[in-house]
């Protein structure tokens, strides 16, 4: 398997909002770097981690099943899972997978926080 | 500012919108002709040597939708350093049904397997029944193939059949993402499905390697427990359940046969 073509910067965004930025390539192989940036993002005990797919350049269907096992990781700890910065392929992606029915989609980062302090 | 010519038969809102539809098929992802268009329900297509119910009409469902336990299993088989991933891949997208274990039958598009197709399945489940159900292409490149399953399956969830090179190996795998669709497939699973399904995609790899050359193909099988949580607000799946459905198909085949005669005779 060779090394993920992908980055994931956390940073914390109030609130109890922690926001991965994902650029690059969504795939099976970068499950340790996604983990690793949920860890970071959690560690701070953000109650919601919303993902920033602005920068995503391609996915497969490996990326997406990545997903559902940080949605389980994200269910144990009682974390909601986010999403927004999705082109409208990726979104239509997510609706055909059905994944939007657990990770709620937002269409930018700014609605997305604003929700999040409702 | 400049006017620019428009050219005969164009109106500038023609080319905006021409503009635009460029301008979208430049920042395509080079992953968009592997993903399936979306779709809220299947349809399906009578084929030959599937009796092929219980597919038409019904919605896609991950392990997100699904009851049971989640599962991720992983197939593997080291095919050497012959063979590139992008031929073994190849050569399982072109003859997907011939890997099966005798008694399953996998009816799928004449094309061979293309992102947005639906195959149709008998699959063997003892005392002379077949299961009828079905899958759906969800993605489909050079090095790997997804299929999704439909409302009723066995589970809800995906498989990914993929290829690629570890060190100077290419090593194949079926990769399962899964829950049990509903409370009697789980129980199902629990009580010898799991591993009713390993020997399943064991025999398919093997047979799979055998094609390919491998000599003396060895399956490695590895099987996770994500979620040990039962979805139970997804209980009522079971009202789709394929196999309680086949069930009934199957023994109402004499009566609709004497029916459709009756008929043809009136």
């Amino acid at each position: 398997m060779g090394e993920p073509a992908v980055s994931m910067d956390v940073r914390q965004a109030g609130g109890s909002v922690a926001v991965v930025d994902i650029k690059g390539e969504v795939t099976a192989a970068c499950e340790p770097v996604l983990m690793s940036a949920y860890e970071e993002a959690s560690s701070a005990g953000a109650a919601r981690v919303l993902l920033n797919f602005a920068g995503l350049e391609y996915m497969n269907s490996g990326g997406i099943g990545m997903l559902v096992t940080l949605l389980v990781r994200a269910g144990r700890q009682r974390q909601q899972l986010a999403a927004c910065g999705l082109s409208e392929h990726y979104r239509e992606i997510f609706e055909l997978t059905r994944l939007d029915e657990a990770i709620a989609i937002y269409a930018d980062e700014a609605s997305a926080l604003a929700d999040a302090v409702r | 500012m400049s006017e620019q010519a428009v050219p005969d038969g164009v109106t500038p809102a023609d080319q905006i919108g021409l503009a635009a539809r460029e301008a979208q098929a430049a920042v395509q992802p080079r992953d968009a002709g592997s993903w399936a268009a979306k779709v809220d329900r299947l349809a399906v297509e009578p084929r030959a040597g599937v009796r092929g119910t219980n597919v038409a009409g019904k919605r896609l469902t991950g392990p997100v939708q699904g009851f049971g336990k989640m599962w991720e299993k992983s197939y593997s088989l080291n095919a050497g350093d012959v063979m590139t991933p992008q031929h073994a891949i190849a050569t399982w997208k072109a003859h997907f049904p011939e890997f099966w274990p005798k008694g399953n039958r996998f009816s799928g598009a004449l094309a061979g397997i293309s992102p947005g197709d639906v195959a149709l399945l008998d699959l063997a489940i003892g005392g002379g029944v077949k299961l009828s159900t079905g899958v759906f292409v969800l993605y489909a490149d050079e090095e790997s193939f997804t299929l999704m399953t439909p409302q009723g399956h066995m589970f809800a969830g995906w498989i990914t059949f993929s290829a690629e090179r570890a060190g100077e190996a290419t090593v194949i795998r079926a990769h399962v993402l899964m829950r049990a669709n509903d409370p009697l497939y789980e129980l199902g699973m629990t009580f010898g499905g799991h591993s009713k399904e390993d020997r399943f995609w064991a025999e398919t790899l093997t047979a799979l390697g055998t094609r390919l050359g491998v000599p003396d193909p060895q399956v490695e099988t590895r099987s996770t427990c994500v979620d040990n949580r039962r979805q139970w607000k997804h209980a009522g799946n079971i009202w789709h359940n394929s196999m309680l459905r086949s069930v009934f198909q199957t023994l109402a085949t004499p009566f609709r046969r004497k029916r459709d005669h009756d008929r043809g005779q009136a």
